[in-house]
């Protein structure tokens, strides 16, 4: 079920009922349960989570990359227009790194180290675009000026060991740019690097997401991140979005008692001197999950109730919906 | 407040010690069983070798070379079968197997048994005195591996001469290196554990710490590795027999067997090699299937 | 790079030199030197003549330098059994068991890396399982049985080669007699050949399939399947060229082992070469061939090696940066 956030523009990319499951011996793990989201033409969207909260799950599941023994039950993901999981495997490759693309978190580990730049880059055009490889190299350089590397022409005969890990993230940045895609969906990409490079990268995905209207999903653990960056939010837990609304609305008046658990277990919302508020329990196993609220083991206001999953339902400003019985503002309609 | 929630897992399990489990892992793969099955097999054969031969091929007195190259199945002069054919000789092929498997078996196991304990104390030693010491002897180990083992065997022959005893001494200065190796390895990783400095605190002596607190924790990998080196050993000895150059002929391994069957392959006579050698593959096919099952069970990474 | 080269060629002298001691120890001091080197059926007279001209009745240190001296000058004795040069047999010997050791190299290869690609890729399947499987078989058989079995079945019941000996040579730049180009000669390698290419053939299954299986687990497989890349390239560039690189390693140290394996293989089928010639004279007792075969074969490991080390150093641009800093 789709809760519209009215979107200023219409909608790049329409998410609904996603459910991605992983059948493992064990059992099956609920990674995507029931997701639904809509982002709008050069809209940023914060997807925020703790691990194992099924964000990461959600961002491979839109890009198709999802291996055995995972599988995309059912939902749909439509791509202006298109319906992604109607398409056959060639043409969802055609989509990947050209429609939509996907920046990881761990620059180390995402750049092959045995390949140069320049192959790494080139590739990702060729793959795609009928150009000459000299065009290519050309456009490659181009983009490795556009997030601000200098000497972009050495660079590109270099290897990735050879950068520091905010250099090669930017590099990751400009590959997920190259054919200008619709759709960007950033991985936690500032997680790995220094603070300081944290703060720049950020302005940089920002301002060129911006320039060229592209779309931005970018999945976090941290609100704080979220908080200067986005313009939506949609809050997960436990394989489920419990939370939408506009940042504002979200961080100023949250509906979802996780996310004011979250919200108040930021050092810098408590006091000083007093101890740390923190959400008790821990993120459950997403093995077998029993029916019910996921989080009503955590939660201060559970009641017989929450032993059905509630549904999403508009909730407190305009565009915010929630997934909860005992919201912490009011329920619309 | 709420309380933790209980993270979904297995159903706990009930105490057991670290051997049981590692047979019950063990056997839960239908190949390592069969395997063992096998080797269990091969080894009894090895053992009772004397008492269910039909004859006794060593006995002079009991071979007719009129009996000589005959075909598997041919009918024996006392009733009974030559089920597996003769050699040159008039020779039970049968029999010759099962002393033959005899002779590879305690070779490889005496082999790979010295060689053990002095792997091991040298590469303890080294591992814990550290130092020139054990740069000196991880230099020799480490030239050592470079060969390949066949040549060090030969050329430790042809120096030291030909006999039993000759051969058992290259097996094991071939072998000695791995244990040393490995050991070591185990030893490097195992002495920075909490244990050992508790031990060193105690004031206990480096004897009682390396054999008494290093030597248990560095034993899994040194089982599997072991194990494989007693197929390898085997293997080793039969090919050194082959070429002459191994076990003397009062001792015929099943090498030597094989060797003895070499020339009449051309002449359609297989049996006399054929037969030896798939003895000889089945001692050691089932010693590695055992020890590529005991390598994964023992291994502390794969442990759930 | 040439720095690199260069201090590594002299770390190999050096080791050469260590090794050459150790030789000379062993065959002059440990063993008795007399024996090893004269003739056991000279006479007295015969003796004593060959005791003073080998200069064994001098000090040590004065023998090991005359042992070097000749060993530079390509002098390592006479052969008892053949009475020419001991190290001129050996390179008589040589391009036959390096023929044997390249063609086997090339089987491994040809075969191993695609199929372990193969095992790797779907490691659950048919193919995957019964590839691992038969590379434990690979393992496991001793190479003179397997070598026994090939020629039972193909030269004595299928008749389609022959079992034994190297067929017509042709020479190879006009100098160095090889069998693979004619016919008869590699119909004379094939079985050979394959037979020691064995041990080698389920190794490089077993490790290409390894590192196949831990390559399809990083992160940068993901990425390029994220940027929209073909699997063929994905696989065929981006997995390849990562486990290229300890593979190579292995081939080239391996290529050492095999030149010792091959003593076998040479003397199952009898080819005539290095191998064959080794056992020959340790039933011979042929002692100057055996330590003119030692040297060689050091000679040509360290050498194996060195490559090697240059060869890894190439294709891996993370070690090539910065051993041209330090």
């Amino acid at each position: 079920m789709i809760t519209s956030a009215d979107a200023i523009t219409e909608p790049v990319l329409e998410v609904d009922g996603l459910r991605t499951h992983f059948f493992t011996k064990a059992g099956v793990v609920k990674a995507v349960d029931d997701v639904s989201f809509s982002v709008g033409r050069g809209e940023v969207l914060g997807l925020v989570g703790e691990s194992g909260s099924g964000k990461s799950m959600t961002g491979y599941s839109l890009m198709g990359l999802i291996d055995p023994p995972g599988k995309i039950v059912s939902g749909s993901i439509v791509l202006d227009g298109i319906e992604l999981r109607t398409l056959n495997a060639e043409q969802q490759r055609r989509m990947r790194g050209n429609r939509i693309a996907m920046i990881f978190q761990d620059p180390m580990m995402t750049l092959n180290p045995v390949l140069r730049i320049d192959v790494q880059m080139i590739e990702a055009i060729l793959a795609h675009k009928q150009v000459t490889p000299a065009a290519a190299r050309l456009r490659a350089r181009d983009a490795l000026s556009k997030v601000g590397i200098a000497s972009p022409d050495e660079r590109l005969l270099a290897y990735p060991h050879q950068f520091s890990g905010g250099m090669r993230q930017r590099v990751a940045i400009a590959i997920a740019m190259l054919n200008r895609p619709d759709l960007i969906i950033a991985d936690e990409p500032t997680t790995a690097l220094d603070v300081t490079i944290q703060g720049q990268i950020l302005y940089e995905i920002q301002t060129l997401t911006r320039e060229t209207g592209t779309a931005l999903i970018w999945i976090t653990h941290d609100l704080s991140v979220i908080a200067g960056l986005a313009d939506r939010v949609c809050v997960m837990y436990a394989g489920r979005i419990v939370e939408q609304g506009t940042c504002e609305e979200v961080l100023a008046n949250p509906a979802h008692p996780y996310t004011r658990g979250l919200l108040d277990s930021v050092p810098a919302n408590n006091e000083r001197g007093k101890r740390l508020k923190q959400i008790p329990g821990m993120t459950p196993s997403l093995l077998d999950l029993p029916p019910g609220c996921p989080f009503r083991e955590r939660c201060s206001r559970t009641t017989e109730a929450c032993e059905v999953s509630p549904e999403m339902r508009p909730a407190g400003g305009a565009g915010q919906s929630v997934r909860c019985f005992h919201p912490l503002v009011p329920v619309h309609g | 407040m709420a309380s933790p929630l209980p993270v979904a897992n297995a159903p706990a399990r009930s105490v057991q010690t670290p051997a049981q489990r590692v047979a019950a892992d063990f056997l839960a793969n239908p190949v390592a069983v069969f395997g063992l099955g096998l080797l269990v097999l091969v080894v009894l054969a090895a053992l009772f070798a004397p008492l269910i031969s039909p004859q006794n091929p060593y006995d002079l007195a009991q071979l007719d070379v009129m009996d000589s190259r005959l075909p598997p199945g041919s009918p024996a002069p006392n009733g009974g079968h030559f089920w597996l054919g003769t050699d040159d000789q008039g020779r039970d092929m049968l029999s010759a197997i099962f002393y033959g498997l005899r002779i590879s078996l305690a070779v490889g196991v005496i082999s790979t048994v010295c060689a053990l304990v002095i792997g091991l104390t040298m590469g303890l030693t080294a591992a814990y005195f550290g130092g020139k010491f054990e740069t000196l002897v991880m230099r020799i180990v480490d030239i050592q591996l470079s060969f390949p083992a066949i040549l060090i065997a030969l050329i430790l022959i042809a120096v030291l001469g030909q006999g039993t005893g000759k051969v058992i001494t290259a097996l094991v200065t071939v072998q000695w290196a791995y244990y040393a190796r490995t050991v070591r390895s185990a030893a490097l990783v195992e002495k920075r554990r909490e244990y050992m400095e508790a031990a060193r605190c105690l004031a206990l002596s480096p004897s009682r710490i390396v054999f008494r607190h290093l030597l248990p924790n560095c034993l899994p990998p040194m089982i599997v590795v072991a194990t494989v080196q007693v197929a390898a050993a085997i293997a080793l000895e039969a090919t050194l027999s082959f070429l002459g150059l191994g076990l003397p002929i009062t001792e015929p391994s099943l090498g030597l067997l094989i060797a003895n069957g070499y020339q009449y392959l051309l002449s359609g006579k297989y049996w006399i090699s054929f037969f030896p050698g798939i003895a000889l593959l089945l001692t050691i096919v089932s010693i590695n299937l055992v020890a590529d099952q005991l390598r994964d069970v023992l291994n502390p990474r794969l442990q759930k | 790079m040439l720095v690199f080269i260069i201090r590594r060629s002299m770390q190999s002298v050096v080791v050469l030199l260590v090794m050459s001691l150790l030789v000379f120890v062993g065959v002059y001091a440990i063993g008795n030197p007399i024996d090893i080197l004269i003739n056991p059926q000279a006479d007295q007279a015969e003796r004593a003549q060959a005791i003073a001209s080998l200069g064994l009745d001098k000090p040590l240190y004065a023998q090991y330098f005359t042992f070097l001296s000749g060993a530079l000058h390509g002098d390592l004795g006479k052969s008892f059994v053949h009475a020419t040069s001991a190290l001129g047999l050996i390179l008589e010997r040589m391009p036959a068991t390096m023929e044997l050791a390249i063609s086997a190299t090339l089987i491994a290869v040809v075969l191993g890396i695609p199929l372990g690609l193969l095992a790797g890729l779907r490691p659950n399947g048919v193919a995957g399982r019964s590839i691992m499987a038969g590379s434990i078989l690979g393992f496991s058989l001793p190479t003179f049985w397997v070598g026994l079995m090939l020629i039972m079945v193909f030269a004595v019941e299928l008749h389609w080669l022959p079992s034994n000996g190297r067929g017509p040579t042709t020479l190879l730049f006009g100098l160095i007699p090889v069998s693979f180009m004619s016919w008869d000669g590699l119909k004379h390698l094939v079985l050979p050949a394959t037979n020691l290419a064995l041990f080698n053939l389920a190794l490089l299954i077993r490790l290409t399939r390894a590192g196949t299986h831990e390559a399809l687990l990083q992160d940068y497989v993901k990425f390029a399947r994220a940027k929209g890349l073909a699997n063929s390239r994905v696989i065929g560039v981006h997995v390849l060229r990562n486990i290229l690189i300890p593979i190579v390693t292995v081939i080239g140290l391996q290529f050492g082992a095999l030149i010792g394996f091959a003593i076998v293989t040479e003397s199952v089928f009898a080819w005539p070469g290095m191998g064959k010639l080794l056992i020959d004279s340790i039933n011979f007792l042929d002692r100057p061939v055996i330590v003119a075969y030692l040297l060689v074969i050091v000679f040509l490991f360290i050498l194996i090696n060195l490559v090697v080390d240059i060869l890894y150093s190439a294709l891996d641009p993370r070690v090539r940066i910065s051993e041209s800093k330090g």
